[in-house]
């Protein structure tokens, strides 16, 4: 390796060889490059959808019922399920010390609100204050509804920006009264939400007053629910996933739900969604892997076969190298001691033309799903050296056979 | 220098045996010029080879100055190679990527000598065949007597015992051929064995020495006046 007289023989040949050491070091590097190149766009997506959740950060668990689908004690599939402010009143006091922000929801049986001459239908909810955090909705004017509202039954309500467009104009809103199915509501608040449009056409009021003034007695449409939030993630989603399936069961106990029953009660939980973008990238990331691993592989084939190929065509020199007193040895050391140099300058050369495009070109890619893609540099470097030594391995054999050629037989070849 | 007895050797060819020699005995005193004639299929170069060390043959016996080849490994075979023998192909076998210094210098680097002795050694013997001007040039800037003039300077330069020259001058024109039997004969009148395998009648009337061989058996063996190539040109 260090053999001075040696490396003097291999400058030479790769100098007088161009072209064929060109195209072996440009296999390995194309090989290397794409390797990379995809294994920092895995990461870049990984990143990416970390980013998306955690804009979000909404640890919400989201519970809304359906229809029974499963015979149960007697009970006939079909049965329509309505959970009841009871449900969301022993959830809060069974599961009090991990809770943190809830709304139970009641939704109008119609939206339909009248201000002046103008008319609209709109979403309409009877939900508690904290249901501000819970869907992340900001004011653009006024407050939003208060536990005051709720004790008192107050017959208030806080409009979407596009309500307040539709009916209102360029009116202020605040303090004027509109009619909700003919009952006069007072606007209190005029919300702005991320959702956009299609959020910001929808009012909500007091739950308490919704159920009271339009005849909903206890019941519930669906619950927002938040636990509080771990730091650690993995321990976040177990926390959350633990109390989902605690949830899942009280409800479906208590409303005789089979517990095998799928469509009779929904639960999303927003974490447990979280976790399963994070497989999804996980398994994207090792498909990548595997792409990047038959990339490779397509290389060492490549650098394998240049191999067979430069010693098919160097046949006759060694022959003529045998003759003039090489050892099989030399012959097998100065085939291999090339390629390795090669594939070792090549796989380099790839490595840092693709960390280069990374670095300088990654930062500047900022579509919604990847984001600063990047690749662990001892990864990086590992898949060289694999390379490398796989090229090695690959071109010993040629080599070797190539060394126990007779010269005589070597010599005959034209 | 050399002395085989009954060699033998054959060649397999699917499920036949070729009998290519059938007992060959032959002695060459050191400082001899030989040629060995014969048809194509007589065995001449498979004598040669054998002589060579690039085959090996089935049975008989053959000691090169002193030694016994026999069994050689591979390694052994390389070694004896560098150390007793010269190579002159009627192809020249240069090696094309290489210089004509480079080209001569490549026995000395398998000797393992360091390379600027290796250099002014490999200068020498071209300035010794007349192309040290020629030195930095590629084979395929050569015309073929300067090529063979290449391949007999890299053929002295490990210092070898004898010559193995494969009919030197057969890919050459007459003239050319002369000269590179003069340049032969020169380096013989220093007292190297040399041994030439040729089918040309004129080439083997220039060494002193022709043996005839024909399926397989020496059916000749006489001294010649040697002709001096040098005249003919």
């Amino acid at each position: 390796m260090f053999d001075l007289e040696r490396w003097d023989e291999i400058f030479e040949t790769i100098r007088k060889n161009k072209l064929r050491t060109f195209l072996t070091g440009l296999s390995v590097a194309s090989g290397i490059f794409i390797l990379v190149i995809l294994l920092g766009v895995g990461e870049g997506m990984k990143n990416g959808i970390s980013r998306e959740f955690e804009q979000d950060a909404a640890n919400l668990i989201f519970v809304f019922p359906g229809v029974t689908s499963k015979e149960y004690r007697g009970l006939n599939p079909g049965r329509i399920i309505q959970l009841k402010n009871d449900d969301y009143n022993k959830i809060l006091l069974k599961h009090a010390d991990v809770l943190d922000a809830t709304s139970a929801v009641y939704q109008l049986p119609s939206g339909e609100m009248v201000y002046g001459k103008e008319t609209g239908s709109y979403r309409a909810d009877g939900v508690f204050p904290a249901f501000q955090k819970l869907e992340n909705i900001s004011l653009v004017s006024g407050r939003f509804l208060n536990m005051n509202d709720l004790e008192e039954n107050a017959k208030v309500v806080v409009i979407g920006n596009r309500i307040k467009l539709d009916l209102f104009k360029d009116e202020d809103a605040i303090g004027k009264y509109v009619k909700i199915q003919g009952v006069t509501f007072k606007v209190v608040g005029v919300f702005t939400d991320p959702g956009g449009e299609r959020e910001e056409s929808r009012f909500t009021v007091p739950i308490t007053t919704a159920q009271t003034t339009y005849g909903g007695g206890g019941d519930i449409a669906r619950m927002y629910l938040t636990i509080k939030q771990n730091d650690d993630f993995e321990t976040a989603v177990a926390d959350s996933q633990f109390f989902t399936s605690e949830l899942e069961s009280f409800l479906k106990e208590r409303h005789t739900i089979a517990p095998d029953d799928n469509s009779a009660l929904h639960i999303n939980n927003t974490l447990e969604n979280m976790m399963r973008f994070y497989t999804l990238i996980n398994m994207i990331k090792l498909f990548f892997w595997g792409v990047g691993i038959c990339t490779i592989i397509a290389g060492v084939v490549g650098v394998s076969n240049i191999m067979l190929i430069i010693v098919k065509e160097r046949t006759r020199e060694i022959g003529i190298r045998k003759a003039l007193g090489a050892q099989p040895l030399s012959i097998i050391g100065m085939i291999l001691h090339e390629s390795i140099f090669v594939t070792a300058i090549a796989g380099f050369t790839g490595l840092i033309l693709s960390l280069v495009l990374l670095e300088f070109v990654g930062p500047a890619i900022e579509t919604p799903y990847i984001y600063n893609p990047s690749v662990n540099f001892a990864v990086a470097i590992n898949t060289v050296i694999i390379l490398v030594v796989a090229g090695a391995v690959a071109g010993f054999f040629p080599a070797w056979r190539a060394a126990r050629i007779k010269p005589i037989i070597a010599l005959r070849d034209e | 220098m050399i002395q085989i007895t009954n060699l033998h050797k054959s060649y397999k060819t699917g499920a036949n045996s070729l009998h290519v020699l059938k007992g060959i005995n032959f002695n060459v005193a050191e400082g001899e010029l030989v040629s060995i004639m014969g048809s194509s299929g007589s065995g001449k170069s498979t004598l040669l080879n054998i002589l060579g060390m690039l085959d090996e043959a089935d049975e008989g016996s053959y000691v090169l100055d002193g030694v016994t080849i026999k069994n050689l490994s591979e390694k052994q075979g390389a070694k004896y190679r560098n150390k007793f023998l010269g190579f002159i192909f009627q192809s020249f076998n240069l090696i094309s990527y290489k210089s004509a210094l480079d080209n001569v210098a490549l026995p000395l680097y398998y000797q393992g000598m360091a390379r600027g002795e290796r250099m002014d050694r490999a200068m020498a013997y071209l300035e010794k065949v007349g192309l040290a001007q020629w030195s930095d040039h590629l084979p395929n800037q050569l015309s073929g007597g300067q090529k063979q003039r290449v391949a007999i300077a890299r053929a002295l330069a490990s210092d070898p015992k004898v010559l193995l020259a494969d009919e030197p001058t057969g890919a050459l024109d007459t003239k050319t051929s002369y000269e590179v039997m003069d340049l032969i004969q020169k380096i013989n009148d220093e007292g190297r064995t040399i041994l030439v395998v040729t089918h040309e009648n004129d080439i083997a009337h220039m060494t002193k020495r022709i043996v005839n061989l024909k399926d397989g058996l020496i059916i000749e063996d006489t001294p010649v006046q040697q002709v001096r190539a040098l005249e003919n040109v």
